[in-house]
């Protein structure tokens, strides 16, 4: 046990060298650390309120210029400030849902996997059944359905639908786990399954599941814009980077940086994600873990 | 299994298609109730559901409250749209991806592999309403060389002769297709361009070395078949991946295919034209993954098709 939990540091250590060696996840962490502070200190960021009307009248619909550097949206209110508040609001609910919907998947993968029989078939039957839906199409359904959703219920909802491929992932790799000698051992020195989960099987399959939070944060980031965008996510007047876009919408041509300036935030936040994925992917197998169809499946298109 | 979860949890939902479509003062609660009864919406739920599957068995699958005609129509109105939309960036976007995914893995961590590597990478980062809005913005507005929406022209149309009216089709198909497929591709060359990887390492390619096959060649006549098997899978399940998808670039085009006609419906309470919405995705899910399976039978000789 004792070597078990060198090896993971070492390799943690590892992973962690390797992949700040890394150019691309080096860019990408500034990147990710910038926008989240962005998000942190929004308040001394811009002196605007995001939701308050500043003057009807006057300062409607107005382009980029000195005073406000992204423009005003048709309620008069500044788009920078929308922007940045709404980074809060993005962030907040890509990182919960991905750690909810991580563990969670996580937690069903190695116990689908170590357990097997019965629990096994039922659980990826269900499994491959909803991997077979667009998880688009679930969330459409639910959110409109249920009338205006809360942003706490929102995160709840994507997360509730984005544990399926993490625990596929995580279930192959128990299985490879579930027959390595130390394993074998801790069973037969009489460890209960729980304890030989949680202490020699969980290990093995951190990295995979790293790989995937990472690119799910951005993943999740695209989904609740597009949600915003169909006027089904986030609601007015809170904002978030996909509901500004959404303010903007029936008037793409005259208002249009409404549509770029949170659109390029989108892009940039989650080509980050995505690079540093990919990075940490890099690191954990040079050979490179292949990415799953199905994962791909889910989000995209 | 899918249409019993979808018509559980859109009758989940709070509020009902009567008190949407009759949300007039004039309208008493008398007159909503017996509305409600002349649709069945008062019996109970388990009811409700068997008569829904065994309608649908049937190829009744209701009546649209917010179209006011049958869903089957509605349906055949758009559907046909969608998966012209769909089934031409399915095509195009594999062509692409595939040839993408070739180009970077001939040499892997090469100049070439990198930097397409990037853009790919980019495109897939981009959230598939925004590329249509900017697609939209600079093509139709900033330079108007295309339409900005719908499948025809709405005043033009008509009065087109049958060339004008195909090349009036065609220019409202680009924006939306090339949208649809660039996205796409970008997913499938990264993914093509891992399976091509997965492979270079085995025996047959070290064979085809041997015998003294240039590495291009090698790649291009052994590898790439062998990586194809994948890919084609992928496509089976990409055909309602793409039909779902499009719902955004429906929207943004005002295409009037079933993505947009679904969405539609949730705002208006619909529910047996969103149950059947779908119904349809999960119809192409199983087709899509049939179809794979066909496919992969005839291009690989280990499988048969008995």
């Amino acid at each position: 046990m004792a070597r078990s939990a060198a090896a993971g540091q070492s390799f943690r250590a590892l992973l962690l060298a390797r992949t700040l060696r890394d150019p691309r996840s080096r860019a990408a962490l500034i990147v990710l650390g910038l926008a989240v502070l962005a998000a942190l200190f929004a308040p001394l960021l811009t002196p605007y309120d995001p939701a308050a009307q500043l003057d009807i009248v006057r300062l409607r619909s107005l382009a980029p210029s000195f005073a406000h550097p992204l423009g005003t949206d048709p309620y008069s209110r500044d788009v920078l400030a929308r922007v940045l508040f709404g980074a809060r609001v993005s962030l907040a609910i890509a990182f919960a849902a991905v750690a909810l919907s991580v563990s969670f998947g996580v937690l069903v993968g190695v116990v689908a996997g170590y357990l097997g029989g019965v629990v096994d078939v039922l659980l990826m039957r269900l499994v491959d059944a909803a991997l077979a839906i667009p998880r688009l199409l679930l969330i459409i359904a639910v959110v409109a359905l249920w009338g205006s959703v809360s942003v706490f219920t929102l995160t709840l909802l994507i997360a509730g639908v984005s544990w399926f491929a993490v625990s596929r992932l995580v279930r192959a790799e128990t299985l490879v786990a579930r027959d390595r000698e130390y394993v074998v051992a801790a069973r037969a020195l009489g460890a209960p399954a729980w304890r030989v989960m949680l202490r020699h099987v969980l290990p093995n399959v951190v990295g995979p599941g790293l790989v995937n939070a990472t690119l799910a944060v951005g993943n999740v980031i695209l989904l609740e814009a597009g949600l915003s965008y169909l006027g089904i996510g986030v609601r007015p007047p809170t904002a978030s980077w996909g509901s500004i876009i959404q303010d903007g919408a029936e008037r793409v041509s005259d208002l249009w940086w409404l549509t770029v300036f949170p659109g390029l935030a989108i892009v940039i936040t989650v080509f980050a994600c995505n690079a540093l994925g990919d990075a940490l992917r890099d690191a954990l197998d040079p050979r490179q873990l292949p990415l799953t169809a199905s994962e791909d499946i889910v989000h995209r298109p | 299994m899918v249409t019993t979860l979808t018509f559980v949890l859109v009758h989940l939902a709070p509020g009902d298609p009567i008190s949407v479509a009759l949300d007039r003062p004039g309208v008493t609660d008398a007159v909503r109730q017996q509305w409600r009864e002349s649709f069945g919406l008062d019996k109970p739920l388990g009811e409700q559901y068997v008569r829904w599957v065994a309608n649908a068995a049937r190829g009744e699958l209701g009546y649209s409250f917010s179209h006011r005609r049958p869903v089957r129509d509605v349906l055949a109105d758009t559907l046909p749209r969608t998966i012209l939309l769909a089934g031409l960036s399915l095509v195009l976007s594999f062509f692409i991806g595939i040839a993408v995914g070739v180009l970077q893995a001939e040499r892997p961590g090469g100049a070439r592999d990198r930097w397409l590597g990037r853009v790919l990478l980019l495109l897939y980062s981009v959230p598939d309403f925004w590329l249509a809005l900017i697609a939209l913005l600079a093509f139709a507005y900033w330079l108007p060389l295309l339409p900005a929406g719908g499948i025809v022209d709405p005043v033009m149309h008509d009065y087109l002769s049958a060339g004008g009216r195909i090349a009036d089709r065609l220019k409202h198909l680009v924006l939306p297709v090339l949208t649809l497929t660039l996205l796409s591709a970008a997913s499938i060359a990264r993914y093509q361009r891992s399976a091509l990887l997965d492979v270079l390492p085995s025996d047959w390619m070290r064979t085809a070395l041997a015998k003294g096959l240039s590495w291009r060649a090698a790649v291009r006549q052994h590898a790439v078949r062998n990586a194809l098997l994948p890919t084609i899978t992928l496509a089976g399940l990409w055909l309602p991946a793409l039909a779902a998808g499009a719902v955004f670039i429906e929207k943004v085009f005002s295409w009037p295919g079933m993505g947009l006609a679904t969405v539609n419906a949730i705002g208006a309470r619909d529910y047996p034209l969103v149950t059947a919405g779908v119904l349809a995705i999960s119809v192409l899910v199983v087709l899509g993954a049939l179809l794979a399976d066909i496919a992969v039978a005839l291009v690989d000789p280990r499988v048969r098709l008995s």
